[in-house]
């Protein structure tokens, strides 16, 4: 992180985002400002009901704000049309979400396919099996996604996401759903696309463990940014090992007696 | 995206759920099968009308003695053979080309042991005409000659044949029968007939009118002219039955000595205006058979709107991760537009082939029943259910394709 371009890929200033339920307007984002560089890895974390999801999907271009302006690439998107933001969605961004998203009976291959078919490419063949083998599922292309592990699915998620070369790619929770191994790969994949490709990487999270490999760090509280720092030392996922249950516990218990025995949660 | 990944990713979604697609199309396989078979089933029927009485011939009528209506004359002058022979003058009629008077009556007829009760019909040569009906090859008819000498020959149906002999392929020419004790000879057999209306005409005896008129019956009139139960009379062509039907009316009125028309004591038949309110009947039954078909079509257009409906909420998810991966409103909704039409063209093309099948196994099954009904697919209404089955797909597909289109992704990615 020794020098930063000028332009920053994400651009945004004053962000407001409210939602009218009933005769109740409910604000959720009250004026966000924040600026990510091209081939930031950067996660945002905060509570329940931070904000944190509807500041993803207004810079996942699948929301608008209610008020503030958006620069994405340089670019005012705050205003553009229904149809001009499918297409920023389809070449700018990738997204990886918590639950996968992959369509039921289709192949691995065709699953990647499909943000190209959108795009409207005619040879897509080629780039999804480049995309799948970037994730390290060469072997998997005509699987099914009842054929793949969560972590498998996941990759082909990833591999979705990647193929349209985008500049950023959004990942909501994309490890919540996996055991703690895959979840470790699947970062590993990420900060391998980030650190060998330079793709801006934007992670939404609410595991600590997961942010610290990431190299910024952004908290929201009650829809505004409350922290914004880098990460000192962030962890490698290749090496780092996750604190066991156990572990976790016995910090815990230093301080904090649940009853019982303390041999029984070892 | 262009129009061939829109309509294989349609595809691809119908055969992920083969049974609710199938399901789905079955509606509009019964409702296309309907229209188009109940159509070709009326329109069978009305061609089978058609066909019965222009076999009977367009031109002709056929003039019988009837009460008149008026009730208070009793006295009905008879029609006779001279009264054929009258109409037969051109100065009197000249509308007409064939006059063919028939005498019937019921007789036992006998051939070895049988004896069976028949009608037998006094005919003249020109009967054969009037009706266009031939004898076998090698068969004689009834000839002026045996007119003219009462001769005890006859002329027999194929069903007469078989009854009498056992076998309609028999040939009885040459042989004895007897006619209410008389023997006559038979001299020939008819050519087999298509039954009109549940009427075997191939259940015929003839012999020559004057046979019947004297030596089976006596039809002798008091003024020693021979009564006849039947004229047929054929006009010069189409155009001339309604003169011939005004002039023979004219002609016997007067006649018969008539001048109030409720006394008339005959009746003219004209089987092209009978024919005609047949067919009105039966435009009225395709109609009627058609709207049937049209209601179950209708039905299953909104089955097909049911079914997309719960497609698309129960696919909200997948139409959410679409659009975050970059379909536009219109690649949503021409996805969703073309599965709905997908389904109704396919089912339409199974409801043709259904129907097709239908009329076939009509045509199988129709001469069991006794009836000679030829059914042809009707090419038009296929080409309309086609068309509707297709106009169904948009129409019954529009809003539920609308919908999904019109899904905002966040909420989409979020339904649970």
């Amino acid at each position: 992180m020794s020098e930063q371009p000028t332009t920053p890929v994400i651009d945004i200033h004053g962000i407001t985002r409210s939602y009218t339920m009933g005769d109740e307007t409910l604000h959720v984002l009250k004026g966000i400002d924040l600026q990510i560089h091209p081939g930031e890895f950067l996660a945002i974390m905060g509570p329940s009901g931070s904000g944190k999801s509807t500041l993803m999907n207004i810079l996942g271009c699948l929301d608008q704000p209610s008020s503030g302006e958006y620069y994405l690439d340089g670019a005012d998107v705050s205003k553009v049309s229904e149809r001009d933001l499918a297409k920023i969605r389809n070449r700018k961004i990738g997204f990886v979400f918590q639950n996968y998203n992959l369509l039921k009976r289709t192949t691995a291959l065709k699953q990647v396919e499909l943000p190209l078919v959108y795009a409207g490419v005619g040879n897509r063949t080629p780039r999804a099996q480049a995309a799948l083998a970037a994730v390290g599922l060469e072997q998997r292309m005509d699987h099914l996604p009842t054929e793949l592990s969560g972590g498998q699915q996941q990759r082909v998620a990833i591999a979705r996401a990647l193929v349209t070369e985008p500049s950023i790619i959004m990942a909501d929770e994309a490890t919540g759903n996996l055991d703690s191994r895959s979840g470790q790969e699947v970062l590993g994949i990420f900060q391998r696309l980030n650190q060998e490709r330079g793709i801006t990487i934007i992670f939404i999270t609410h595991d600590p463990w997961t942010a610290r490999h990431t190299r910024r760090l952004v908290m929201l509280r009650d829809g505004k940014v409350v922290a914004d720092s880098p990460i000192e030392n962030p962890l490698d996922a290749a090496t780092s090992q996750r604190p066991s249950e156990a572990e976790e516990l016995e910090s815990i218990f230093q301080t904090t007696y649940y009853g019982g025995k303390k041999e029984e949660y070892a | 995206m262009n129009p061939v990944e829109v309509f294989s990713t349609a595809l691809h979604a119908l055969l992920l759920n083969k049974l609710r697609s199938g399901l789905t199309m079955l509606g509009i396989i019964i409702g296309i099968a309907a229209v188009v078979s109940m159509v070709s089933i009326g329109r069978g029927i009305g061609d089978y009308i058609n066909q019965q009485f222009s076999d009977l011939g367009a031109t002709r009528l056929q003039i019988s003695s009837q009460a008149p209506t008026s009730g208070f004359t009793t006295r009905i002058t008879p029609l006779t053979s001279a009264t054929a022979a009258a109409l037969a003058n051109p100065v009197n009629i000249p509308s007409l080309a064939l006059v063919a008077p028939e005498y019937n009556l019921s007789s036992t007829v006998r051939a070895g042991g049988r004896g069976i009760g028949m009608n037998v019909i006094g005919v003249t040569p020109a009967y054969t005409e009037a009706y266009s009906w031939q004898t076998q090859p090698g068969s004689a008819f009834i000839t002026q000659a045996d007119v003219e000498n009462t001769a005890r020959v006859a002329v027999l149906g194929t069903s007469t044949v078989k009854r009498l002999f056992g076998s309609e392929s028999f040939n009885p020419v040459g042989l004895q029968i007897d006619i209410d004790d008389l023997s006559f000879t038979v001299v020939g057999v008819m050519n087999r007939r298509s039954s009109a209306l549940g009427f075997d005409p191939n259940n015929a005896v003839l012999v020559p009118i004057s046979t019947a008129q004297t030596r089976l019956d006596n039809a002798r009139e008091r003024g020693g002219s021979l009564r006849v139960s039947l004229i047929t009379v054929l006009a010069r062509d189409k155009d001339a039955v309604a003169a011939a039907s005004r002039e023979i009316r004219t002609y016997l009125r007067s006649a018969h000595g008539i001048t109030d028309p409720a006394n008339e004591d005959f009746a003219i038949y004209n089987e092209a205006q009978q024919l005609r309110s047949l067919n009105q009947i039966s435009s009225l039954l395709t109609l009627f058979l058609g709207v049937i078909g049209a209601i179950s079509l209708v039905v299953g257009g909104i089955g097909i709107l049911n079914i997309m409906l719960v497609s698309v909420t129960e696919r909200t998810r997948e139409i959410g991760l679409r659009k975050a991966l970059g379909a536009t409103r219109e690649a949503i909704l021409s996805q969703f537009l073309i599965e709905s039409i997908l389904l109704c063209v396919i089912g339409g093309g199974v409801g043709i082939l259904l129907s097709y099948g239908i009329v076939a196994l009509g045509n199988q099954l129709a001469p069991n029943f006794g009836l000679s009904v030829r059914l042809s697919l009707a090419v038009d209404t296929l080409i309309l259910a086609t068309g509707v089955s297709s106009a169904i797909g948009i129409l019954f597909g529009l809003y539920p394709s609308n919908r999904a289109a019109r899904m905002r992704p966040i909420e989409a990615l979020r339904f649970e």
